[in-house]
């Protein structure tokens, strides 16, 4: 190989670079997200339960917010009937949001953690937002 | 491989005959493939018991409007679904609105009109159409036809394409140039009904949030005296009644698309 002493060090240097993000996190511990469920309305909920399970909704929350989305929108089925048989409002922002109403403890510390911290629903639908109209 | 001139050319020719004849553009010129989707009702071989129990429609009243009724609707539906304000005309995004005789019936304009209606504000919205043909341009179905007549939108499927804009014969549909949250600085916002993002189409939805849940479109709640909301199948209902009573006018009927935003007079 001609100028192998320039390429292979070269390359040392380009993989080193590289993978920079990789060994530089390595050893180190990320303590795994705890979304925060204490709000308001949460508080005052005699049975503190979710429209779904936790743990279906802790997995498949994004496949069952679209089946809402367009059950609502292009159905107009805008009462959901859950498992356990009790009636939900079909809304993100009226139903999630109202228990959920801690956006940034609840939606964004899972999101930022698993690395989609923009899920673009919020370039529409309206965060919950405190008495003087910043945003939970 | 060395390849000739003669050679080339034979080759390219087949490729493209076959890129023209082959399997997928066969399909894709398929007739009714590009037909764009036309609501849930077809043409041919409907019965009586298909057709559909609630068609909304409204009437509006041109004698009793003002441009105190258009202020006031308008207000009522700007909060409701935080529509934006910009004080560029290019920008303004409208759902319901104020017009000129001569704007709201340019086909049919008649010069020798009694000049009071002349000069009546006319409260123009989008006609949620029988055969809206936004519903049919939309490429990606982001618009489309619910079985109870309202011409919806499906925001999140929009692409911002403005095929609808140049289909619909009426101007109900507005272009988010801007950021809409701009124009919505310092305003109070319904905190029940989301914006739109920049990018996408908007338009009067006949309130559907509130018609799903049992209630009228709120322009036709605020200015009662106005607008009469009701269910064009039933023939016993309010709005078949006022029907029957006035005469009507509905703007463009010549093209044909049914539009089912009744003008009284």
């Amino acid at each position: 190989m001609y100028d192998a002493n320039k390429i292979i060090p070269g390359l040392v240097i380009f993989v080193g670079l590289m993978t920079v993000p990789i060994w530089s996190a390595m050893g180190r511990v990320v303590p795994p997200p705890k979304p925060k469920l204490d709000t308001p309305v949460i508080r005052e909920l005699a049975e503190k339960k979710c429209v779904e399970g936790k743990e279906f909704m802790k997995s498949s929350h994004m496949q069952f917010l679209i089946t809402w989305r367009d059950e609502a929108l292009r159905k107009g089925k805008r009462v959901y009937i859950n498992s356990r048989g009790q009636k939900y409002y079909v809304s993100l922002q009226n139903t999630c949001m109202k228990c959920h109403s801690n956006k940034k403890e609840f939606c964004d510390r899972c999101h930022n953690y698993a690395g989609v911290e923009d899920p673009y629903c919020w370039e529409c639908h309206l965060a919950p937002r405190d008495a003087k109209g910043n945003e939970l | 491989m060395s390849m000739d001139r003669r050679e080339f050319i034979k080759i390219a020719g087949i490729s493209a005959l076959l890129g023209i004849t082959g399997k997928g553009a066969f399909e894709l010129l398929r007739p009714g493939d590009l037909d764009a989707f036309e609501g849930q009702e077809g043409g041919a071989g409907l019965r009586k018991e298909d057709l559909p129990k609630i068609r909304w429609g409204m009437t509006i009243d041109v004698k009793k409007c003002d441009g105190q009724v258009v202020q006031k609707v308008r207000g009522v539906c700007d909060y409701l679904h935080n529509i934006p304000h910009f004080n560029n005309k290019k920008d303004e995004v409208k759902w319901i609105w104020g017009d000129t005789y001569e704007h709201a019936f340019a086909d049919g304009a008649n010069e020798y009109i009694d000049d009071a209606i002349k000069e009546l504000p006319f409260l123009l919205l989008c006609n949620h159409c029988d055969h809206p043909p936004c519903v049919r341009v939309c490429p990606t179905r982001a618009t489309f036809k619910r079985p109870d007549g309202i011409v919806a939108m499906d925001y999140h499927r929009c692409i911002g394409c403005r095929f609808c804009m140049a289909a619909c014969p009426f101007g109900s549909r507005s272009f988010n140039w801007r950021d809409p949250r701009e124009g919505l600085k310092g305003r109070k916002l319904n905190p029940e009904f989301p914006t739109r993002m920049r990018g996408v189409v908007e338009k009067c939805n006949f309130c559907v949030e509130r018609i799903d849940k049992g209630q009228i479109p709120a322009c036709a709640e605020a200015a009662p005296e106005v607008m009469t909301f009701g269910n064009l199948a039933d023939p016993n209902s309010n709005i078949r009644q006022v029907l029957r009573v006035r005469t009507s006018l509905r703007r463009k009927i010549e093209l044909g698309t049914e539009p089912f935003v009744f003008y009284l007079v």
